[in-house]
């Protein structure tokens, strides 16, 4: 894609599309974050699950032909994390912090192990939908160039507002997540929520995973993930624990990301690790712009502001 | 509740006049639980092997050769420990406030390139002049940069683990960037790295061995963290800070000081890793310096329970797993990922093993008070 041809309007269009491409992992992890969070537990473990799913993923793709299997292979993986993380801080007195540090190396070491036969050879992608095919213009078709997982992402965003808003299971996990002794005294079992809670999230971050080694990059190597399943955590503190506003938030994080090659699709291209750094300035500023030591922000689950 | 504020509790519980029976039941639980989770994290390594086909024994006997068996390995266990001991401290500092900070890798880079800054700017100066500034520059960039992280969870609630987590992001896109651009030495080709640091300035070898005088600073910082944290009035006020932040406040304690004070010592010890690094070993700032001695370094402060002196024996014992590696790919043709398996399964089974704790000495552990156990019984019933 050149950006001469198109003027100003290169760069914009440029950094739009690559959010298009590069937000669905931060969509999807964030979403089960948000989920797990609800409940009153934060899993820094998504990001090895993302790495598992992508290895995963990649590696079923490969062995059956069919990259929704792979798919699927991978969400089941991010199940078997998530019911790990939330099965340990069940256990009186583990840290679920310290577990999900824990769960990252370890997700990443097996990931690296066992994905080291599926590095060389090429597996199927997921297809793209053309939504930009009226479009005269290249790089507007390029850019509108979308994967499915993106829409069924965006699908679930509006559907877990709606589970969190007017079902009665997204209340149970919203009130095990505000107050466990009331919902103890509803007869709720608060470990067992906070588990479900947790396994669904694991899945979202898988099927996350699947997308970094099945369309884009669309390869399966050590350094495919730079991190999108920390900033996911990060990202939802910033979105208010709203599934739709993770959804704008990951569409402006995959625009932070696409900074650096949207900067050289129009011919910048002094600096590409800092803007490869850019994402994660972007959190650390929002997180400075929005926490406070003195008041819990809005739509915080209280399970989250107790001093550990 | 964290590490640190049972640590606090167990430390009162031991200051308090306990009986030899309690005590022996703290020494118990800090030494039998420890090791047996390094027991099942073994068995469980052995499983994961077995699986994929290699031969159980081997390996052990691969990893016990690489690590200990001989002078040569023992050394090179050695050269591992000692930034590993520095970054460990990294967190276990910050666990007596009360802090999970992650952070160690980021500040070990930033003090790698501010000790390269300080070697360049007085190059020509008396080594041993050239050697102490580039120390200083290190700690002073270290601190700096976990002291921010202390400073944003104390004055505007930012989760210090994501934020010093980022900070590593940030370090390495900014290391990457300094080392292949501006700082660059046209003169290395393949590895972008800086102007090395000169042979005159090199961080020489302890007499008798090979390795270097960074073991020493590892084993210094971390005698030096036990003192300041076990017997100084701020020691015993960051451990106030950890263990209860209302009753630190309370008392007029300046909690926000504390807080960045005890974060900027943790960054100064893992900038200190960095500057040995680059001093003794590299002799100058390339990207062999990001191998993840700052992640390591969290598991060691982990096994090590946040306690300094536990911090020695543990970073050996990591070095020595890590030294392994190359001799596990060699010998049973397994990919070097084998050892990040085996510290993710050993990380996730300490954890999992705090729940044993204050349970391990049947008898004796029902009668005694065991306050750390009183403390967390309102808040972990689910």
């Amino acid at each position: 894609m050149t950006g001469g041809a198109m003027g100003l309007w290169g760069l914009p269009l440029a950094l739009a599309g690559g959010a298009l491409r590069v937000s669905p992992p931060y969509l999807w992890v964030s979403l089960g974050e948000c989920l797990t969070e609800k409940s009153g537990r934060i899993n820094l473990g998504q990001e090895g699950t993302l790495v598992m799913g992508a290895m995963s993923g990649y590696a079923v793709s490969y062995l059956t032909g069919s990259p929704w299997l792979g798919v699927l292979a991978a969400g089941s993986v991010g199940v078997v994390f998530g019911a790990l993380h939330g099965w340990l801080c069940s256990l009186p007195r583990v840290n679920d912090i310290a577990v999900g540090i824990a769960l990252m190396l370890f997700g990443m070491g097996v990931a690296f192990f066992l994905g080291k036969p599926v590095i060389q050879p090429a597996a199927p992608q997921l297809p793209a939908l053309d939504l930009g095919g009226w479009s005269e213009l290249a790089p507007l078709r390029a850019a509108l160039k979308v994967n499915l997982l993106l829409l069924v992402g965006v699908a679930a965003a509006f559907a877990m507002r709606f589970f969190f808003r007017r079902t009665r299971w997204g209340l149970v996990v919203r009130l095990v997540g505000e107050d466990a002794d009331a919902a103890r005294a509803m007869g709720y079992s608060v470990a067992r929520v906070r588990l479900l809670a947790t396994t669904a999230g694991g899945f979202f971050a898988g099927v996350g995973g699947s997308f970094l080694s099945l369309y884009y990059p669309g390869s399966w190597n050590e350094r495919l993930s730079s991190g999108q399943g920390l900033m996911a955590v990060a990202l939802v503190i910033f979105a208010k624990w709203d599934p739709v506003r993770c959804l704008w938030a990951s569409l402006l994080f995959g625009g932070a990301g696409a900074l650096g090659p949207a900067l050289q699709s129009v011919g910048y291209t002094g600096g590409y690790n800092l803007f490869a750094a850019a994402p994660y300035i972007l959190t650390l500023g929002i997180m400075t712009a929005t926490s406070s030591a003195h008041r819990i922000l809005t739509g915080q689950p209280a399970a989250l502001t107790v001093a550990r | 509740m964290t590490a640190a504020s049972r640590e606090v509790q167990t430390a009162n519980g031991r200051a308090g006049g306990a009986s030899w029976a309690a005590r022996s039941v703290v020494w118990a639980d800090a030494l039998a639980i420890p090791l047996l989770a390094i027991g099942v994290s073994f068995a469980i390594f052995g499983v994961f092997v077995a699986l994929v086909g290699a031969s159980v024994t081997d390996v052990y006997y691969q990893m016990y050769r690489g690590a200990f068996g001989t002078w040569f390995s023992l050394q090179n266990t050695l050269l591992r420990a000692a930034p590993l001991m520095l970054t460990a401290l990294c967190t276990a500092l910050p666990a007596h406030v009360g802090l999970v900070v992650i952070g160690g890798e980021g500040a070990l880079l930033v003090g790698a390139l501010a000790s390269v800054v300080a070697a360049h700017a007085l190059a020509p100066a008396n080594p041993w002049v050239v050697l102490f500034a580039m120390g200083a520059f290190a700690c002073a960039a270290g601190g700096a940069w976990i002291a921010v992280v202390g400073a944003l969870r104390t004055l505007r609630g930012v989760n210090e683990t994501i934020s010093s987590l980022l900070l590593n992001y940030i370090a390495i896109g900014l290391f990457k960037h300094l080392v292949e651009g501006p700082m660059r030495d046209p003169a290395s080709l393949n590895k972008p790295s800086t102007r090395p640091i000169g042979e005159a300035n090199a961080l020489g070898d302890i007499p008798g061995m090979d390795v270097h005088w960074g073991l020493v600073y590892g084993l210094v910082a971390c005698g030096l963290s036990y003192l300041l944290m076990r017997f100084s009035s701020f020691g015993f006020a960051a451990r106030m800070v950890g263990g209860n932040v209302r009753a630190a406040l309370l008392s007029g304690l300046s909690v926000h000081r504390i807080i960045v004070v005890t974060c900027a010592c943790a960054g100064a010890a893992a900038g200190l890793a960095g500057m040995a690094e680059v001093a003794a070993v590299h002799g100058t700032a390339n990207a062999s310096l990001i191998v993840g001695y700052g992640y390591t370094g969290v598991l060691v402060a982990f096994l090590a329970r946040q306690h300094p002196l536990a911090i020695v024996p543990v970073a050996i014992l990591l070095g020595g797993i890590g030294a392994s590696g190359g001799l596990l790919q060699r010998a049973d043709h397994l990919p070097d990922a084998a050892v990040d398996v085996f510290q993710g399964i050993l990380f996730v089974v300490i954890l999992a093993s705090e729940t044993l704790r204050g349970r391990m000495g049947t008898g004796i552990a029902r009668r005694t008070p065991n306050r750390a156990r009183v403390a967390t019984a309102g808040e972990e019933v689910a």
